[in-house]
């Protein structure tokens, strides 16, 4: 017997949830990831120096999360864990970017159709992998995969901010152009963004094993200026 | 993917975590007992500037040599060291899942741990492995630093049941570690440089090797020598062969020309 009045469409739903995962994202600061030659560039709007948007995953992959800090951080620590783990038991070599996207899609598209509540973030994984080439994953709080050429944006500006990166980016950007590209970028034509409200990291290859690199607030000054 | 609720969130322990997805990195003892050798020199002295980590390459099994290039000193991570003598097997396992562990704490925590957090937890892998040290198959590691907080090197000793001690000059380890500490002991001041602590570090090794037949010495037709390493305040240095062997060239020098 149907239930009038209790019945949603899953069409419904599916958009009700939707809508409150953007709303709870578009509420946060933005984030951008920007290719350059010889490795990626992570800059996120960040007046916190503790609470970290951008963090290392393993050797050659990063993270970045937008939207409920809770809940990407759990989400950060869940790659972690799964990069570890997969380490440990075959080889260093055998993680990869590709396949982390992969799970956190898996973890997120199950959360948002099964759990009451969507998880209000969206995240990037970027990798340089062994032959130094970068890529990009953009994931969204309903398991959306996407894979980004040269850069991407998440969070709440991120048309505007994507706009502006199309606008800047070429194939020859170096790392400090790459990261006041994507700092014009975050701040828009009205607005400049100092070193504090910053948070800036690199995945570049170099000489040691792990690529990840945050820089300071008196580096990325020196940089901006 | 791992995704723990609170109560059984692993936390920032490594070797839990590797245990909760069926990888248990320690497998229980089994019944009776392996001679598995502890055939080694490792040692470690501070100086000046922070401490140097030193080993010999011979690993044997019985009286037999099995390898002649192991190596027994190992980045634990960028501002420490780890020193193994005993059971190879055993120890280098200890060695991987206790880089990983630091390195997995930083991660989680976003920050390392402390040295003394680190000696720590070295201690802990000790006293869960004393099951299979009863069996013959001990590890006892030196384990080495430079420690910001104190702006100096620190070493610790431990052995086979978890016991860690800090020494404030020098640790030795293995079958060779009479003799090494010996001749350590006797060259040794608190002020060395770091060339003079390399130089007294292979003095010892070239003595244990002279007289214990599981230590190896350095091996010039082959280019083998012991390693070196430095840990100061720019962090872990392993020095190359033709470092290590321009070292020995000196020693050579001082015991034929006096």
């Amino acid at each position: 017997m149907a239930m009038p009045g209790m019945y949603v469409s899953p069409e419904q739903l599916m958009q009700d949830r939707a809508d409150y995962a953007r709303k709870g994202i578009s509420r946060g600061r933005s984030l951008a990831a920007v290719e350059y030659r010889g490795g990626i560039a992570l800059v996120a709007e960040n007046a916190s120096s503790t609470l970290r948007k951008v963090s290392e995953i393993y050797d050659r992959i990063a993270f970045g999360g937008v939207g409920r800090y809770n809940e990407f951080d759990q989400l950060r620590i869940a790659g972690v864990r799964h990069a570890e783990l997969k380490g440990y038991q075959y080889s260093r070599e055998d993680v990869d970017a590709r396949s982390l996207a992969n799970q956190y899609a898996q973890m997120l598209g199950q959360i948002f159709t099964h759990e009451m509540k969507p998880m209000e973030v969206e995240i990037v994984v970027a990798e340089i992998d062994s032959s130094g080439t970068p890529e990009l994953y953009r994931i969204q709080y309903d398991g959306t995969v996407v894979d980004e050429q040269h850069w991407c944006c998440i969070g709440g500006d991120a048309d505007a901010v994507l706009g502006r990166l199309n606008d800047g980016w070429s194939a020859d950007l170096d790392r400090d152009d790459a990261v006041r590209l994507a700092v014009s970028a975050l701040a828009g034509p009205e607005r400049s963004l100092a070193a504090e409200d910053l948070e800036v990291a690199v995945l570049s290859p170099g000489s040691g094993r792990r690529c990840f690199k945050r820089l300071e607030d008196n580096e990325t000054e020196t940089l901006l200026a | 993917m791992p995704f723990h609720l609170l109560g059984d969130d692993p936390g920032t322990d490594f070797v839990n975590l590797l245990r909760q997805n069926g990888l248990d990195p320690f497998p229980p003892a089994l019944p009776g007992t392996i001679d598995a050798g502890h055939a080694t020199t490792v040692l470690a002295l501070r100086f000046s500037g922070g401490v140097v980590v030193a080993g010999d390459r011979r690993a044997t099994s019985g009286h037999l040599i099995s390898h002649r290039d192991m190596q027994k000193v190992f980045a634990a991570d960028e501002y420490s060291a780890v020193a193994i003598a005993g059971a190879a097997g055993p120890a280098i396992q200890m060695v991987r899942v206790f880089q990983l562990q630091l390195e997995y704490y930083e991660k989680i925590e976003g920050k390392p741990l402390t040295l003394e957090g680190k000696a720590n937890q070295l201690a802990e892998m000790l006293r869960g492995h004393l099951p299979q040290a009863m069996q013959g198959l001990a590890v006892v590691p030196i384990f080495a630093g430079f420690d910001p907080a104190h702006e100096a090197g620190r070493l610790f000793q431990f052995d086979v049941t978890g016991g860690r001690y800090e020494e404030q000059d020098f640790a030795t380890s293995g079958s060779g570690s009479l003799h090494a500490g010996t001749v350590v002991k006797l060259g040794y001041s608190r002020d060395l440089s770091e060339s003079e602590a390399l130089f007294l570090a292979v003095k010892a090794l070239w003595h244990a090797a002279d007289e214990d037949s599981a230590t190896g010495g350095p091996d010039p037709i082959r280019g083998i020598y012991p390693v070196l390493a430095v840990i100061d305040g720019e962090g872990f240095r392993q020095l190359s062969d033709e470092e290590s062997g321009a070292v020995f060239a000196d020693f050579r020098h001082e015991l034929t020309e006096g």
